[in-house]
């Protein structure tokens, strides 16, 4: 099988279009069922007490700010270096969702400051740094839109994605890096999580929705991308809808 | 299931509040992003029909 194949706006047009509702379903299901063990089956946390639910969606938001963040800054250098229209609008397709997350992120960071620390937001490095993606995200959308010429917003946006992917390490380390207010992780590459099974269960089942979501809306995006930029093409146009 | 009392849940041992506004909050985001991508499926497929 040619993997390459699917590389092209024409082939994959169709291909998303049959992936689409079967991410959609499975991210419906693993959100339903994430929640269901967050706020039903989980019990309450011996310091933070129901506050911590929040942790199940505030922590697979801001993963996916990050991960997205990345995975668009891969296609932002593969568009560059081959030159492949469809890595542009992946690249473009992804920054909604990336900078959906990054809001929410930050904004149930907040509702969990509140109670926890007294205060909605404090300048300490991790809040910081994750409030710059979110300027990131922006600043890309909008010299994506602000350039009208589709291969040069492609090519500019491009450069400005891979520029900005640095904030993504600070983001993940500033709580190594300085003394924040923000808590350590409890979950990384080198140890063993620092939380109860149930409720580490319950975050990674709502990560995965929350994947899979992304996969789906982003797909759909791309779809809407490529009937944008391939209007002209005689292939589209003889799609049924 | 952790809760005795369905006043409990809403409760959140006094952090309702804070609870329901993020859960709120994602939801809430989540369903603005794909209602802006069904209003632009519904655009495009207009504007292929006046082709």
């Amino acid at each position: 099988m040619n993997l390459f194949k699917y590389a092209s706006p024409q082939t994959f047009y169709p291909l998303a279009g049959k992936l689409i509702p079967w991410f959609a379903v499975g991210a419906a299901i693993l959100i339903i069922y994430g929640l269901y063990i967050g706020l039903l089956v989980a019990p309450t946390d011996f310091q933070q007490g129901d506050s911590y639910r929040i942790i199940y969606v505030h922590v697979p938001a801001a993963w996916f700010s990050m991960f997205l963040y990345v995975v668009m800054c891969g296609y932002a250098i593969l568009g560059l270096s081959l030159n492949a229209k469809l890595s542009y609008m992946m690249a473009k397709s992804i920054a909604p969702t990336g900078a959906m997350f990054t809001v929410v992120a930050l904004v149930t960071g907040a509702t969990w400051g509140k109670p926890t620390w007294g205060a909605w937001w404090v300048w300490d490095a991790r809040l910081t740094s994750e409030l710059i993606l979110l300027f990131l995200y922006l600043g890309y959308m909008s010299l994506q839109a602000a350039i009208d010429d589709t291969r040069r917003s492609d090519r500019a946006s491009a450069i400005l994605a891979i520029v900005g992917v640095i904030n993504v390490p600070i983001i993940y380390f500033s709580v190594k890096w300085w003394n924040t207010l923000h808590q350590g992780s409890s979950i990384n590459m080198t140890s063993s999580p620092t939380m109860a099974s149930i409720m580490l269960k319950g975050m990674l089942i709502m990560a995965l929705g929350f994947w899979l979501y992304s996969v789906a809306v982003i797909f759909a995006r791309v779809r809407r991308e490529i009937e944008d930029r391939e209007r002209q093409s005689a292939w589209i146009n003889k799609l049924e809808a | 299931m952790y809760w005795e009392t369905m006043q409990d849940f809403w409760h959140m041992g006094g952090y309702g509040f804070y609870v329901w506004l993020s859960f709120g909050v994602t939801f809430f985001c989540m369903a603005i992003e794909l209602l802006l991508l069904r209003a632009r499926r519904l655009n495009n497929e207009k504007a292929k029909d006046l082709l």
